[in-house]
């Protein structure tokens, strides 16, 4: 059969555009930015010269792009010839992608920055080609630092290795040696040197105040001094590690330190040398010693970074260690903490030699003079306290009194443009992808979603709804004993609790004709046990203001009976949300939550809000999912209409970002499931969710028999 | 070993007596409390995570008390029959077989039942008149009560660490119970436990011990667990063996930890730094 290409394929063989035809197709997009001393005449001769399939590539990302920000869609139809000449297609698309994912992050000017550095763009890309990407090995990176021990630290990306003690910035690619096995050992000796700075104390507190004062040259100086002092102790610590360094100095055909480098490397590799050695030295050499230049797994020093990540961290660490205490010391002695006990520090410290530890000390923390194993969290802190200060001061010790509980706690108002402020991981937030499907793409940390709680509300509902619904109640539960794991006497087992008599008998009889007896004789009973798991996404968004809102949580309080006749786990979550920068998710029952008067008073309290991003909730709880046991886990959402939200969350490209995060549900061996009352929803949900996997209820007030019921047919 | 005729040793169960002193480093009072325990003829629950030494500690105290010891590895298909004992047919006829906590109680020996709540609920449910003050096995189908003589013990396992909601020692169970907590033993213990099981020199020992402390460090964030004791000395019999101290941590602790290749990398990176 001769192949007939499709019209569009046959458009990508054809002619190349005129250079009138390309103006005329930019012009469409571009106007908004086009006056008429700024023309698209000039990109549009540039890309005249080249294939039509080019051309067409550019004039698309063109349309996709001018639906951000038509200036940058602009500046990328002019640049876009040259990237053309530098890269293959598939290069110039990661090349776009890129600058959109610095667009949707930081905004027009450093997405048009990342357009115009082109050049090194393509650099990179064909350092990629032939050396390592970072995120290749971020994940082995982190969790290596992770056992090294210590605070925990994050890999990302930067220019040059460094460290604010809690991100380790490592360059993006690395190319420097031959083949990806040399790329990762520099990798890892960066990793494994920076971490050694935050584990053996080159950025404790008090030196840290004076390294600021002394300036850049000392403090340069202070950093290479500390390399010196840092592989010394690495070679008692890791000698593999040191071992490694010493391969990469060869291969990199590092030179040797000039003197008097040398004559100091001996002094700091003493073992009670420590960095305020380092920083003596350095203050003593400023202006009189030259820098040697710096060792390919090291980089510049950043004590200005370092400081206000620590800062920070002091601040946090003690309220959050004294909030613990206060907690240890009320769980340990059964009792509210009491202010005036609690003024006489009832923990202390034992040191305990440790020659493992940094310092050779550990830690015992003692209450009321017993000692007492610390949970986890503490722990970790006292070690990151330890790491900072090189010791864990008194007031720390001082557990929190009653008043000073909620003082690290979340500040009342949320003011959505507040998330990107400082940190952008604030407590409390989640930040998940979100499926572009005209970039072919993940926005990268899209979304910021809260999970919140459902202001409990008393008024009778629950109670009036079960009235109403007796009959209905009580049908209810009898299916769903019905359904619930019964014992099963399986018959003719090879083993078993007894003897089968009917199988006995028989074989009896066949042996004595002269027949071969069965080992089938016994029966075994055994329970076939409901290992599902599910969990129930509500919209509430303002559409289902109304009854929609009163059917819904009619059906929930219904289908509570009916779960807890069952015995199948479950939990209940509201979602809605205004814009991207304000995904909610509301804590209705938790997995591990009983079905008590609280959450039933929480349903009584769903209100209706705002609007509906499904896409982030999907993702956000496929992950409360994965972390439940069990054989069958469902996700089911009880909704009334499209995807929609405020920010252009809307039609296609709406439908493709949830579709997206429920094939990501399914790839976690989820089960996504969706009850409707959309009438029209028969057009997009089997794009969704598959031909079978919805129900579309046409009547609200049937609503509330039908969830149990779909349930039920669901799980049987 | 030596090349040849291999033979096995049959032993019934109630014969299983430790002869020659198994090794054990006490870490605290747990052997004066099972010891006291025993007298007082109360059942004794150990905790704690895999591979530190509870099944080493029965040994031990079997040994001590001069006691056979019967140990039952408790599964999810695990009936309460199993344990109690059935009738078989022999012969044309049925005839009686006692199960291994019935020939426990019988010979007045130890019966340790590994991993308890891995049982199914109900079988748990049979060990409950043995528990408390009474002391008998009730044998249903013979409808027969067996009274355990004094120098019975009944000794239960459980790991608090790998808990998830279908796994838990229900409280009608704990509470007949003498605890004794279990963890992994401080790096100077853990280190001569390492070097007198394998003999390894001690500069590799403390080496070893350190490494189970990185992957300790790793728990929770993709860890299920760190390097138990028990993985330790495997190791350390590798290295003995002249397996690369590298190689052996490979075979020894990372693969048998996790299948996750990053996580497989990670550790390996941490051997590597280490030796």
């Amino acid at each position: 059969m001769a192949a007939v290409p499709p019209p569009a394929a046959r458009a990508l063989e054809g002619e190349p555009l005129s250079a009138a035809a390309i103006e005329a197709r930019l012009d469409e997009h571009l106007d908004l930015v086009l006056s008429s001393r700024r023309t698209a005449a000039g990109p549009a001769r540039e890309l005249a010269a080249f294939s039509r399939a080019e051309q067409e590539l550019v004039l698309r990302w063109v349309a996709v792009l001018a639906a951000a920000h038509a200036e940058l869609a602009y500046q990328f139809a002019s640049l876009a010839p040259r990237a053309l000449r530098l890269m293959d297609e598939a290069g110039v698309e990661a090349w776009v992608r890129q600058a959109m994912d610095t667009y949707d992050s930081a905004g027009l000017y450093p997405a048009v920055a990342a357009l115009r550095e082109v050049e090194a763009f393509a650099e990179r890309a064909r350092a990629r080609a032939a050396g390592l990407a970072l995120e290749e090995v971020a994940g082995v990176l982190e969790r290596y630092v992770r056992g090294l021990g210590g605070r925990p630290l994050k890999v990302e990306a930067g220019e040059a290795p460094w460290t604010d003690t809690e991100t380790l910035h490592l360059p993006p690619v690395l190319g420097v040696l031959g083949d990806r096995e040399g790329n990762f050992r520099l990798y890892k000796a960066m990793a494994v040197c920076l971490w050694a700075q935050c584990w053996f104390g080159t950025w404790r507190a008090p030196l840290l105040a004076r390294l600021r004062e002394a300036g850049a040259e000392a403090a340069a100086l202070y950093a290479a001094l500390e390399a010196l002092r840092l592989e010394a102790r690495l070679a008692r610590a890791l000698p593999g590690a040191r071992r490694e360094l010493d391969t990469l100095a060869a291969a990199l055909a590092v030179a040797p330190w000039p003197e008097p480098w040398p004559e100091a490397a001996r002094r700091l590799a003493a073992p009670e040398a420590t960095a305020a050695d380092s920083l003596e030295l350095a203050l003593a050499w400023a202006g009189r010693v030259a820098l040697p230049p710096p060792r390919p797994w090291e980089g510049p020093p950043r004590p200005e970074a370092v400081a206000a990540v620590l800062e920070a961290r002091l601040e946090r660490e003690r309220r959050s260690l004294r909030r613990e205490l206060a907690a240890l010391a009320e769980e340990q002695r059964g009792a509210v903490p009491d202010p005036v006990r609690l003024e006489a520090a009832p923990f202390t410290l034992e040191r305990i030699e440790d020659p493992a530890a940094p310092e050779g000390f550990t830690f015992r923390l003692e209450l009321d003079g017993q000692p007492i194993e610390p949970p986890e969290e503490v722990r970790g802190l006292l070690t990151s306290i330890v790491q900072d200060l090189g010791e864990i001061p008194e007031e720390y010790l001082v557990p929190a009194g009653p008043g000073e509980y909620d003082a690290g706690a979340q500040p009342a108002g949320r003011d959505p443009r507040d998330v990107w402020k400082g940190m952008y991981h604030e407590e409390g937030a989640h930040l998940h992808d979100e499926w572009d499907y005209r970039r072919g793409h993940y926005r990268k940390r899209w979304c910021v979603l809260r999970e919140l709680d459902v202001h409990p509300v008393r008024d009778g509902f629950v109670e009036r709804t079960l009235r109403r619904h007796r009959g209905l109640v009580a049908s209810l539960r009898r299916t769903f004993e019905a359904l619930r794991g019964e014992d099963r006497l399986l018959r003719r087992q090879p083993e078993g609790e007894e003897v089968d008599i009917d199988a006995l008998v028989e074989a009896y009889a066949d042996a004595a004709t002269g027949q071969e007896m069965t080992d089938r004789l016994f029966v075994r009973k055994r329970r076939e046990e409901r290992n599902i798991a599910v969990l129930f996404m509500v919209d509430m968004s303002g559409s289902t203001k109304g009854w929609i809102n009163d059917a819904e949580r009619e059906a929930l309080v219904l289908l509570c009976e009916s779960l807890e006749t069952l015995g199948d786990r479950y939990a209940i979550y509201g979602f809605s949300g205004m814009t991207r920068k304000r995904c909610e998710l509301y804590r209705i029952k938790r997995f591990d939550e009983p079905y008590s008067d609280e959450v039933r008073a929480r349903i009584s309290g769903i209100r209706p809000q705002d609007y509906t991003r499904m896409g982030v909730a999907i993702r956000h709880l496929t992950g409360m999912l994965r972390e439940v046991e069990a054989r069958t886990k469902l996700l089911v959402t009880l909704s009334d209409g499209k995807p929609d939200d405020f920010d252009g969350y809307r039609g296609t490209y709406g439908i493709e970002d949830t579709r997206m995060a429920l094939v990501e549900a399914r790839r976690e061996g989820i089960h996504p499931f969706c009850i409707t009352i959309d009438r029209e929803a028969r057009d997009y949900l089997p794009h969704l969710y598959g031909p079978a996997n919805y129900v579309v209820v046409d009547e609200v007030r049937k609503l509330p028999f039908k969830v149990s019921d779909v349930y039920r047919k669901l799980t049987s | 070993m030596e090349p040849g005729i291999v033979t096995g040793q049959t032993l019934r169960p109630e014969e299983y007596f430790v002869e020659t002193e198994p090794y054990y480093e006490p870490v605290g009072d747990e052997i004066e409390v099972f010891e006291a325990a025993w007298r007082n003829q109360l059942p004794v629950l150990l905790k704690g995570p895999t591979g530190c030494g509870k099944t080493r500690f029965m040994e031990h105290m079997a040994w001590r008390l001069k006691r056979p010891l019967i140990t039952v590895s408790c599964h999810d298909d695990l009936t309460a029959s199993d344990l109690v004992g059935r009738f078989l047919v022999a012969g044309g006829e049925t005839v009686w077989v006692d199960g291994p906590l019935a020939r426990a109680v019988r010979c007045g020996g130890i019966c340790y039942l590994d991993e308890i709540v891995e049982a199914r609920k109900d079988t748990t449910v049979v060990i409950h008149p043995l528990a408390d003050d009474r002391r008998v096995l009730p044998m249903e189908k013979r409808g027969e009560l067996l009274k355990a003589p004094p120098e019975f013990c009944l000794a239960i396992s459980y790991n608090p660490g790998y808990q998830s909601v279908l796994k838990d020692l229900k409280q009608s169970t704990r509470q007949r119970f003498v605890a004794l907590e279990f963890d992994y033993p401080e790096p100077e213990l853990e280190r001569r436990i390492v070097e007198k099981e394998t003999g390894i020199e001690p500069e590799l020992a403390e080496r070893l011990v350190k490494f189970a402390h990185m992957t300790r460090n790793l728990k929770g964030s993709g860890l299920d667990e760190g390097a138990s004791t028990r993985l330790l000395v495997q190791a350390a019999k590798l290295i003995v063996s002249g397996i690369p101290p590298v190689a052996a941590c490979r075979a020894a602790v990372a693969q048998a930890l996790t299948d996750d290749p990053e996580m497989l990398a990670a550790i390996h990176e941490l051997s590597a730094s280490l030796f």
